[in-house]
C-alpha cells in the first residue's frame, strides 16, 4: 500500500491507529482519582505531541540519516511560526495560508544557513548552525522587535486587517480554523468516569503529524535515504566513488527545516502566538535530546522522546506539595511529610531534576534510547514464541532498505 | 486534607454523582456552559502560574507562598490576613460564593510559550476559571492575551510594563501591580530633592519591551524635572559582563547612571558598576550617582552590600505600617518566617481581589466579575479627571485605591525606597523613602505611553 | 576616541581572559579526551558556588537572644554573631569573611579536582567509545542534576560574594599615560582577574609542554593506543586530566564571583559561549582556544561601543556568532584546529 512493502504498511496503520486514538489512550485514570494527575489527553498538550513529534520526525532526517547534529533547528521553528502569526494577521484565520508560507520560508531559511554550514562538518557544522540560530533569537528578541513584537512574542489584534475575512466587529478576537472549522472546537465525550476530548486541532495537526511520518517512512526507505546513509557511514569512500555528497544533505537539511517550520506553523496555529525563545539555543537543544533520547535513526523513536519530554514538562511540573498531600495522605502525619518531601524534590519546581535523572538512566542502560527500552520489552514478549523476525514495528532502519517502488 | 481539593473538570463531578460508569456515552458539546469552567460540585479552581524554573524561581516561589496564604484565608483557614482589613466585606472566609477554593500550580518558566501551555492546562484539564501570577511583563502580556481568548479572567501578577494595562490591555485582564510610569513618576522629585535640577543621565537599558517602556519613562520623568539625558545604551539580555556599556559613563560626562534593568542584568550591571567605582568619583563637581528605577526585594538581596544608597521604586514594602501591611505580614511571617516581597502582596491581593468580584457579581461569570472589578463609578479623592472612575476599596496594604475601569490599572500610592545603610538582615535590605501620593503618579488612558491599547470587550468563554 | 578604544581594549583583555579560562578547561575535556560535555558549565557554576559555601561557612552563626529588641513579628530578636567573630574578635573574624573569596581558590581545588575524578570514573568513563550524541544527552542530565542540587541548597537568586574591600575601586590607568582624570579607569578586581587568567594558562600549557606526565597525555591524545601498549596506564592519565580541567573551571568560577554574582543557573549561560570559544579556536588546540577567548573577548568589547552600535544597531548582540561564522568559513578547522579531530 502506498508504496510500502507489508511489514511498513503493517507500521504506519499502527502508528495511524495510535495516533487517532491518542485522546482516550492518554485519558487512562478515571477522573477524581489521584492518578487523573497524570491523564494527558487534554487539546493542548496533545498538539504539543503531535507537533513536536513532526519536529523531532524532520530533525531524524538529518541527523539520524546523515549524523549531521544541527544544534540551530529552533530557528525554522521560530522562523515558521513567525510567518504563520503573520499570515494570520494579515490575510486570513484560516490556518492553511499560514502553514503553507510557514513551510516555504523555513524552507529557504534552511536552504541558506544550509548551504554556508555544510561547507564544513563534524563540531564546526554544529556551531556553525548554533550561531546562525542564536543570532535569529538574538535579533527577534530585541532590534527586530517591529517584526517579532520581541519579548512577549507576537500576537494577534484586534486592528489587523486579515484581508480575506470578513470584518470583524465582535470586539473579540476571531480564532483560528480550517475553512470554518474552529482549532479549539472540542467534542467531550464522558464514558466510565472519564472525559474523552476530541479536538479539532489536534486531530488536524495528527493528520498532518501521519503524513509527515509516511513521508520520513518513504525517505528512510528510498535510495535517497540510503545515500543520506552513506555519507554518514562514510563520506570519504562516497566521496572517491565520484558522488557528491553535499547536494544530498543539503536537500535534507531544507527537508528537515521545512518539517520545522511546519512545526513552528502549527503551533502558530493552535496558539496564536510566536515567542522569540522558539529560536533559543535551548529550543534546539530541546530537539536533539528528543531524538537522542527517543533513538536517533529510528523511525519512532523521536516521536517517543518528544513526547516523553514534553509530558513530563507539562505534567510533572504541575504536581505541587498540596497536590502530593493529597495523595499520600493515608500515611501516618511524620512519614507522610517525608514521602511527600522526597517527592516534592522530584516534581513541581524540582520537575528539571526527573528530567536531567531520566536523561541520565536512559542514556546509560538504554543506549538506543527509549526505542531500545521498547526493543527489550518487546522481546521479553516474544521469547516464550517461536523466533519471530522483525517485523518492522522494531524500527531500528534495516542494514539493506529494499528499493521502495 | 481532602481530595475533594484536587478535583478536576467541573463537569464530571456533577455527573459523577449521578451515576459513575454509566455504560452510555454521553456527548457534551462547548454549549453546555454558559462560561468556560463553570464551577460546580462546590468547589472552584484557581490557577497560578508562576515561574518555578529559571533565574527568577525564588520570586516564583514568594508568589506561590502568598497564593497559598490567600486560599486558606478565602476558606476561612489560618487568620484571615487582609480578609479583615479590606474595605470590602463581600468574603466571608467561606470560600468564594460558597465553593471550597482549590488551586493548580505551573512553571511559566519565564517564557511566553512555557507560560501559555501551562495555562493552557489549567483551564483545559484543571477546569480552573481565573489564572494568576507571572514575573515578567512578556509572560504577563501572552498570558492575558490567552485568557482573553479561552474566557478567563487573569489576574496580573508581577508585571512593570506599561504595555500589560498599555498598548496590550484585554478586558479579561487586571493588574494591581504599579507600571514603568508610576515608577518613573514617584521618582523624579525624590530625585530632584537629593541630587538636584542640573544633572545629566546616562541610560543602560536591558534591550527588551520591558526595558524601553521603563526608559521611556523615566526619561520624560527626570527630564520633566530639568535632567539632561547624555545617553541611553542597549544592553543584550544574556549580558553577564557589563563593563564595556559601564566605561564609556564617565568619558561622557553623565554623573548620573540609570540602571533600566531586572533580576540578574540588574544585579550584575550594579554590582559592576560600584566596582568600577563610580560612586566613587565626582563629575562636574558633584557626586556620582546610581539610579535602579524598579527594585525588588529579592534583587536587592542579590546586589549585597552595593545598592547602599541607591533609589529606586516598589509598589509596596513589609516595612509600611497599614493595618492591612501589619495584618498581611504578620499572616505571612508567621507561617513562613519571613516577610513577604512586594511581588508576594500583588499577587495575594490580586486573589483577594477576584474572590471578592466574584461575591459583589454573585457569578463566576467572567464577564459579571469583569463589571464588578470595574466598579460602581466611585473615584479618588483629589483627582479631577473623567477617567477617574472604577472600583475603589482599601486595607489591602496600598492605601486607597482605585481599580480604573478604562484599563484595569489599579492607582494606588507608590513607594520610593532606598538601599539601606548597614542593614539588619537580609530582609532588611530596603528603606522606605517617600511614600508617593497617588495623585502624582496618576495619568490619563490616552497618555501616549499606553497608546494604541483597546480593552476590547469581556469574553466569558464557551 | 583614543581613550574609549583603549578602555575597549583593557575591558576586550578582562572579557577574553575569561573566556579563555572557561575555554581552557573545556577544550582539555572536549578538544583533546574528545568528549563533549556539556557539564562543563556547571563545573564552572560549582567552582562559584564552592566561593559561595565558603563564604556560608565562614560566617556561620550562633544567635542570642535579645529580649529589648523585637523583630518584625514583634517576637525576641534573635542577633547572630558568627563564630569567627566570637572565637578570633570582630577585627580578625570580618577580615577572613572579607578575603572569602580568594580564599575558596584554596577550598575549590580539592573539591573540584574531586568532583572531577568521580565524574570521570563514574560516568565519563563509560562513554569514551560511546557516539558524540549520547555524551550531550549524559552530560546536560548531568549539568541539570547538579544545577537542581545547588538550586535546592541555595535557591535561584544570585548570591552577593564581594571582593576583598582591598580590591574594590578602580586604578586610574589615564593619569599614568596623560589623560584626563577619570577617563580611563578599571577596576582592581579585574586587573586581578586578568593576572589570575594568565598565571593559570602559563601554568597549564607548562605543566602539559614540560612535564612527563603531560608529555604522556599528550601523546595519549594523538594514539591512544600505541601509548597503552608501551605498558603507560593512560586511563589513569585521563582521570588526572579530567580533575585539572575540573579544577581550572572551578576556579575561574570562584575568581569570577565578585563580577558575576553566582545563580545557578550562570552555567547554562556559559555553555554556548564556551563551546563557540573552543570550536573557534580549533579543536585539540589549546593555544587557539585561548586566542580564540582574547580574540572573541576583545572584538566583542569593540562591538559594544556606541560608535559601533549607531552605526549597526544590535551588533554587540551577535557579534561572536558572527564571528564564529566568518572565521569558520575561512579557517575550515578554526584559528589553530587539528585535523580530523571531531569532523566526522
Amino acid at each position: 500500500m502506498l508504496g510500502l512493502n507489508k511489514t511498513d504498511t503493517k507500521f504506519l496503520l499502527i502508528v495511524i491507529f495510535l495516533t487517532l486514538a491518542t485522546p482516550i489512550l492518554l485519558q487512562p485514570f478515571a477522573e477524581n482519582s489521584g492518578l487523573a494527575q497524570f491523564n494527558a489527553g487534554y487539546p493542548d498538550l496533545m498538539q504539543r505531541f503531535a507537533i513536536y513529534g513532526i519536529f523531532a520526525i524532520g530533525f531524524n532526517l538529518l541527523f539520524g540519516l546523515t549524523g549531521y547534529l544541527s544544534f540551530g533547528h529552533a530557528a525554522f521553528l521560530g522562523v515558521g511560526s513567525y510567518s504563520a502569526v503573520w499570515m494570520l494577521k494579515l490575510l486570513s484565520m484560516n490556518v492553511l495560508p499560514g502553514i503553507l508560507l510557514a513551510m516555504v520560508v523555513s524552507g529557504l531559511f534552511a536552504l541558506v544557513i544550509g548551504f554556508i554550514s555544510l561547507r564544513r562538518s563534524g563540531i564546526y557544522f554544529s556551531i556553525l548552525t548554533l550561531a546562525f540560530a542564536q543570532m535569529s533569537f538574538n535579533l527577534a528578541y530585541s532590534v527586530l522587535t517591529p517584526l517579532t513584537n520581541g519579548e512577549t512574542g507576537l500576537q494577534l489584534s484586534l486592528t489587523d486587517p486579515r484581508i480575506l475575512d470578513a470584518a470583524n466587529t465582535s470586539g473579540s478576537l476571531p480564532v483560528t480554523n480550517l475553512f470554518g472549522a474552529a482549532m479549539s472546537e472540542s467534542y467531550k465525550l464522558e464514558f466510565l468516569n472519564r472525559v474523552f476530548t476530541f479536538n479539532v486541532g489536534y486531530y488536524f495537526c495528527a493528520i498532518l503529524a501521519i503524513i509527515a511520518f509516511y513521508i520520513s517512512l518513504r525517505i528512510f526507505r528510498s535510495p535517497f535515504g540510503l545515500m543520506l546513509r552513506a555519507v554518514k557511514s562514510n563520506q570519504q569512500r562516497m566521496n572517491y566513488t565520484g558522488l557528491a555528497a553535499r547536494p544530498y544533505t543539503l536537500a535534507a537539511f531544507v527537508i528537515s527545516g521545512m518539517y520545522a517550520g511546519l512545526a513552528g506553523g502549527l503551533l502558530a496555529s493552535m496558539d496564536p502566538l510566536a515567542g522569540a525563545e522558539r529560536m533559543q539555543w535551548t529550543a534546539s537543544g530541546e530537539v536533539v535530546i528528543m531524538t537522542i533520547l527517543g533513538g536517533a535513526g529510528t523511525l519512532m523513536g523521536p516521536v517517543l522522546g518528544a513526547g516523553f519530554i514534553k509530558y513530563l514538562e507539562n505534567i510533572f511540573s504541575k504536581i505541587n506539595e498540596h497536590v502530593l498531600h493529597g495523595w499520600f495522605s493515608w500515611l501516618p502525619d511524620g512519614l507522610q511529610d517525608l514521602v511527600v518531601w522526597i517527592a516534592a524534590r522530584f516534581t513541581g519546581e524540582g520537575w528539571h531534576l526527573t528530567l536531567g535523572l531520566m536523561f541520565m538512566l536512559v542514556v546509560i542502560f538504554l543506549p538506543g534510547g527509549l526505542m531500545e527500552g521498547g526493543q527489550r520489552i518487546g522481546k521479553l514478549f516474544r521469547r516464550g514464541r517461536e523466533d519471530v523476525p522483525d517485523d518492522g514495528t522494531g524500527n531500528r532502519p534495516k542494514p539493506a532498505p529494499h528499493v521502495a517502488e | 486534607m481532602s481530595n475533594a481539593n484536587f478535583t478536576r473538570r467541573g463537569l464530571l463531578k456533577s455527573s459523577a454523582v449521578a451515576g459513575a460508569g454509566l455504560a452510555m456515552p454521553t456527548i457534551f458539546t462547548g454549549a453546555a456552559w454558559s462560561f468556560t469552567n463553570e464551577p460546580t460540585a462546590g468547589t472552584v479552581t484557581l490557577g497560578f502560574n508562576v515561574p518555578q524554573t529559571g533565574p527568577y524561581a525564588d520570586e516564583g516561589m514568594d508568589e506561590l507562598r502568598a497564593y497559598q496564604l490567600a486560599v486558606e484565608h478565602l476558606n476561612g483557614e489560618g487568620d484571615g490576613g487582609m480578609l479583615s482589613t479590606f474595605s470590602s466585606k463581600a468574603l466571608d472566609g467561606a470560600g468564594i460564593l460558597g465553593n471550597k477554593v482549590a488551586f493548580v500550580t505551573g512553571d511559566t518558566q519565564t517564557k511566553s510559550d512555557a507560560a501559555r501551555a501551562s495555562a493552557k492546562s489549567m483551564i483545559e484539564k484543571d477546569g480552573a476559571i481565573m489564572i494568576s501570577g507571572g514575573s515578567s511583563s512578556g509572560v504577563a502580556v501572552a498570558v492575558q492575551g490567552l485568557c482573553q481568548e479561552a474566557g478567563i479572567i487573569f489576574m496580573a501578577g508581577l508585571t512593570h510594563s506599561n504595555d500589560t494595562t498599555g498598548k496590550d490591555k484585554k478586558a479579561n485582564g487586571f493588574r494591581h501591580f504599579f507600571n514603568a510610569y508610576m515608577s518613573g513618576a514617584a521618582l523624579a522629585p525624590v530625585l530632584e530633592k537629593a541630587y538636584g535640577k542640573d544633572r545629566k543621565a546616562y541610560h543602560l537599558t536591558a534591550d527588551y519591551t520591558w526595558g524601553w517602556t521603563q526608559q521611556e519613562s523615566i526619561q520624560k520623568a527626570t527630564e520633566a524635572i530639568g535632567w539632561q539625558t547624555v545617553n541611553n545604551v542597549m544592553t543584550p539580555l544574556a549580558s553577564t559582563d557589563f563593563s564595556s556599556y559601564i566605561t564609556p559613563v564617565l568619558q561622557s560626562g553623565a554623573d548620573v547612571l540609570i540602571l533600566n534593568h531586572y533580576g540578574g542584568n540588574m544585579v550584575n550591571s550594579l554590582t559592576q558598576a560600584v566596582q568600577f567605582g563610580l560612586r566613587d568619583k565626582m563629575v562636574n563637581g558633584k557626586q556620582f550617582e546610581i539610579v535602579v528605577p524598579l527594585y525588588s526585594e529579592l534583587m536587592a538581596k542579590g546586589a549585597g552590600k552595593n545598592i547602599e544608597g541607591v533609589f529606586g521604586s516598589t509598589n509596596w514594602s513589609w516595612k509600611l505600617q497599614d493595618e492591612g501591611t501589619k495584618a498581611f505580614v504578620k499572616s505571612f511571617g508567621t507561617k513562613y518566617g519571613f516577610p513577604p516581597s512586594n511581588a508576594a502582596q500583588t499577587c495575594y491581593a490580586q486573589t483577594l481581589l477576584y474572590a471578592d468580584a466574584v461575591s459583589r457579581a454573585k457569578s463566576f461569570n467572567p464577564c459579571a466579575v469583569v463589571e464588578a472589578l470595574q466598579g460602581d463609578s466611585s473615584s479618588l479623592p483629589g483627582i479631577d479627571s473623567a477617567a477617574n472612575k472604577g472600583f475603589l476599596f482599601d486595607g489591602l496594604g496600598n492605601g486607597q485605591t482605585l481599580y480604573r475601569a478604562a484599563d484595569h490599572q489599579c492607582f494606588k500610592d507608590v513607594l520610593v525606597m532606598k538601599g539601606k545603610e548597614n542593614p539588619e538582615n537580609e530582609y532588611d535590605a530596603l528603606e522606605i523613602v517617600e511614600v508617593t501620593p497617588v495623585k502624582q503618579v496618576w495619568y490619563e488612558p490616552d497618555n501616549p505611553m499606553f497608546a494604541g491599547g483597546n480593552l476590547g470587550e469581556c469574553n466569558p468563554g464557551a | 576616541m583614543m581613550d574609549a578604544i583603549l578602555l575597549q581594549i583593557l575591558n576586550g583583555l578582562d572579557k577574553g581572559s575569561a573566556y579563555a579560562l572557561i575555554a581552557l578547561g573545556l577544550t582539555l575535556i572536549f578538544g583533546t579526551l574528545g568528549v563533549v560535555n556539556f557539564a562543563h558549565g556547571a563545573l564552572f557554576m560549582i567552582g562559584a558556588f564552592c566561593a559561595v559555601t565558603l563564604q556560608r561557612i565562614l560566617s556561620l552563626s550562633f544567635d542570642v537572644i535579645d529580649p529589648t529588641q523585637t523583630d518584625f513579628l514583634g517576637n525576641p530578636k534573635k542577633i547572630h554573631t558568627t563564630y569567627l567573630e566570637s572565637w578570633l574578635g570582630p577585627d580578625i573574624g570580618n577580615a577572613i569573611l572579607d578575603w572569602s573569596v580568594p580564599l575558596a581558590i584554596i577550598f575549590a581545588i580539592p573539591v573540584m579536582i574531586l568532583i572531577g575524578f568521580a565524574m570521570e570514573r563514574g560516568l565519563i568513563r563509560h562513554f569514551y567509545k560511546r557516539p558524540h550524541a549520547d555524551q550531550i544527552l549524559v552530560t546536560f542530565g548531568l549539568a541539570i542534576v547538579l544545577q537542581e542540587i545547588v538550586k535546592y541548597f541555595y535557591g535561584a537568586n544570585p548570591i552577593p560574594t564581594p571582593a576583598p574591600s582591598a580590591f574594590r575601586g578602580s586604578f586610574d590607568f589615564g593619569a599614568i599615560f596623560g589623560f584626563d582624570p577619570n577617563v580611563i579607569i578599571y577596576p582592581y578586581w579585574r586587573m586581578v582577574y586578568f593576572g589570575f587568567a594568565a598565571v593559570i594558562i602559563a601554568a597549564v600549557f607548562a605543566f602539559l609542554r614540560f612535564t612527563t606526565f603531560g608529555m604522556v597525555v599528550r601523546a595519549g591524545m594523538a594514539d591512544r593506543e600505541t601509548v597503552g601498549l608501551l605498558g603507560i596506564d593512560i586511563d589513569k592519565r585521563f582521570t588526572l586530566m579530567f580533575g585539572l580541567a575540573a579544577a581550572v573551571a572551578g576556579i575561574a568560577g570562584v575568581m569570577y564571583t565578585p563580577i558575576n554574582s553566582p545563580n545557578y543557573h550562570m552555567g547554562m549561560d556559559f555553555l554556548v559561549l564556551s563551546f563557540v570559544v573552543v570550536v573557534v579556536g580549533g579543536m585539540g588546540s589549546l593555544p587557539g582556544a585561548v586566542a580564540a577567548g582574547f580574540l572573541l573577548g576583545i572584538l566583542e568589547s569593540f562591538a559594544s561601543m556606541n560608535e559601533i552600535k549607531s552605526i549597526i544597531p544590535g551588533i554587540d548582540q551577535i557579534i561572536i556568532y558572527l564571528i564564529a561564522i566568518v572565521i569558520l568559513l575561512t579557517r575550515p578547522r578554526g584559528l589553530m584546529g587539528r585535523k580530523g579531530v571531531m569532523e566526522e
